[in-house]
């Protein structure tokens, strides 16, 4: 039989870490994303995926494979790197520009949805649609994210979001997945212990 | 990263690679309808040019205002270096103009490596003297990886005026770091003694070209320096074309996936003929077009990030 800790005794300072989505759970939340994207864009006609490196990219794969799925329809996927436009460049040391890939139909006209992991700052995405407008002109562009976390620093939103986690400034959210790190996940790491 | 590039023997194998696959993303900016990138916005690149050069300058320019930064061209003609001003106070006139990096040619080896003493900026060696060139063998190596799909391995050859030419200095540096073979090929009087183990072991030195061509994946002509060597180095002209110029029939001796560079400009009709620089397997107009490319990944890399 354990004993409480002692009301004295200052709480352990370990970071506590939460799991947030299970591997099942990032499965079904792709398969809603993908459900809600076949609906809002009635079919998703002259739609483009781009996902944004790191993770958005085998998000974007596997959305369009979940669409494919579905509805049997088959919507182009890209790599839209976005290295050289961010706002931070100054702040680290250089980083290394990833490749751009664009499907070979192109995006002029087309609804191009973005893909990425975590919606934070918004800053990501910001640097994003500078990127885009310079590879060409869509018709129109919306945003798809497995996690929104809160406390945007710009006027952005998304339209698809997998899962809202209301989290402290100090937390933080990571997101694995197969392709890039083994197994599907969602973690909140620090903050106050549960 | 490094702070400068002044040497081919500047980069290691990573950082070498880093900049040719930098180069390789920056080249699809160039088929873009916006061939602007907003990476360096707000930073001063400085063209000192000491000597003449209309591609270099120029690919120099177009790689800088590819990606937003504001560009200084000062050439030595028409300025205060006209009027005896020393490399210093010109270096220290841009440094408090606030140059984020300087790019130069000086016609005396090793201007670059004082420069980077003085100036708080990056220093780029455009070229100097008779001693290196690192971003044209950059993008030469960039054009042979592209061409050939790999570096390592390859056995390259370099003919012509070695003893003058600072790009064949600089190719041998980085060649052999990324692993290809490099053989120096020319008349013994315009071959260094010793150059080959001074510069990288392993390379060779040959000066018959015909015994060499049908062994190697790349041929890369020099340009006979007129303008730095006297008459003393070969008999004639017509004597240096016959033995170490290459032409129609002496390329068709190379294998079949061999590629032929010049950095360029050439004498046609001297170390290459008009058949064989404008042959498929030329890949001179392609050189100038990396050259921008290469460039662009060198002065991001330089100055993209916080290095200092």
């Amino acid at each position: 039989m354990a004993y409480p800790p002692a009301a004295h005794s200052s709480p352990p300072r370990q970071p506590s870490v939460k799991v947030i989505l299970a591997a099942a759970d990032v499965s079904r939340v792709v398969d809603r994303i993908a459900h809600q994207i076949l609906e809002k864009t009635q079919g998703a006609a002259d739609t483009v995926l781009l996902g944004i490196p790191t993770r958005g990219v085998p998000l974007s794969r596997r959305l369009a494979d979940r669409i494919s799925t579905f509805e049997d329809v088959t919507v182009p996927v890209g790599v839209l790197d976005i290295t050289l436009y961010r706002d931070d460049l100054r702040r680290h040391a250089t980083r290394a520009v990833g490749p751009t890939d664009l499907p070979s139909g192109g995006i002029d006209g087309k609804r191009v949805i973005l893909v990425d992991d975590v919606l934070f700052s918004g800053r990501t995405v910001r640097a994003a649609l500078d990127a885009l407008s310079d590879v060409g002109r869509p018709a129109s562009v919306q945003l798809a994210v497995l996690v929104d976390r809160g406390h945007r620093q710009l006027p952005i939103r998304a339209d698809y979001v997998g899962k809202n986690i209301p989290t402290a400034l100090a937390e933080n959210v990571k997101v694995t997945l197969a392709e890039t790190d083994g197994a599907d996940e969602v973690r909140l790491y620090g903050g106050s212990p549960a | 990263m490094i702070r400068h590039l002044l040497s081919g023997a500047d980069l290691d194998a990573a950082t070498a690679t880093l900049v040719l696959d930098t180069a390789a993303e920056m080249a699809t900016v160039a088929g873009r309808e916006v061939k602007k990138l907003p990476a360096l916005r707000g930073r001063t690149v400085v063209n000192l040019f000491y000597e003449d050069s209309t591609r270099t300058r120029i690919s120099f320019e177009a790689a800088a205002k590819r990606l937003s930064a504001d560009v200084i061209n000062f050439s030595a003609k028409g300025s205060s270096v006209a009027k005896g001003e020393s490399l210093k106070d010109t270096a220290l006139t841009l440094q408090a103009m606030g140059a984020d990096a300087v790019v130069v040619r000086h016609p005396a080896s090793g201007a670059p490596h004082r420069l980077a003493e003085w100036v708080d900026g990056s220093v780029v060696n455009a070229g100097d003297g008779t001693h290196e060139h690192p971003t044209q063998a950059l993008l030469d190596a960039y054009t042979m990886r592209s061409r050939l799909g790999r570096l390592d391995g390859l056995h390259v050859a370099i003919v012509g005026d070695v003893l003058h030419s600072r790009v064949a200095r600089s190719n041998v540096l980085l060649l052999s770091t990324l692993g290809a073979k490099v053989t120096l090929i020319g008349p013994p009087t315009l071959i260094p003694v010793d150059i080959a183990a001074a510069l990288a072991p392993g390379t060779d030195v040959c000066y018959d070209l015909d015994a060499v061509l049908p062994d190697v994946d790349v041929v890369m002509m020099l340009r006979v320096q007129r303008e730095r060597m006297g008459d003393s180095y070969f008999p004639s002209a017509r004597e240096y074309a016959r033995r170490y110029g290459l032409d129609g029939p002496r390329m068709r001796r190379l294998p079949e996936h061999a590629i032929v560079m010049h950095p360029g400009p050439m004498n046609r009709g001297m170390e290459i003929t008009p058949e064989v620089a404008d042959s498929p397997r030329s890949t001179i107009v392609e050189q100038v077009a990396n050259g921008v490319s290469v460039r662009m990944a060198v002065l991001y890399l330089l100055l993209g990030g916080n290095n200092r």
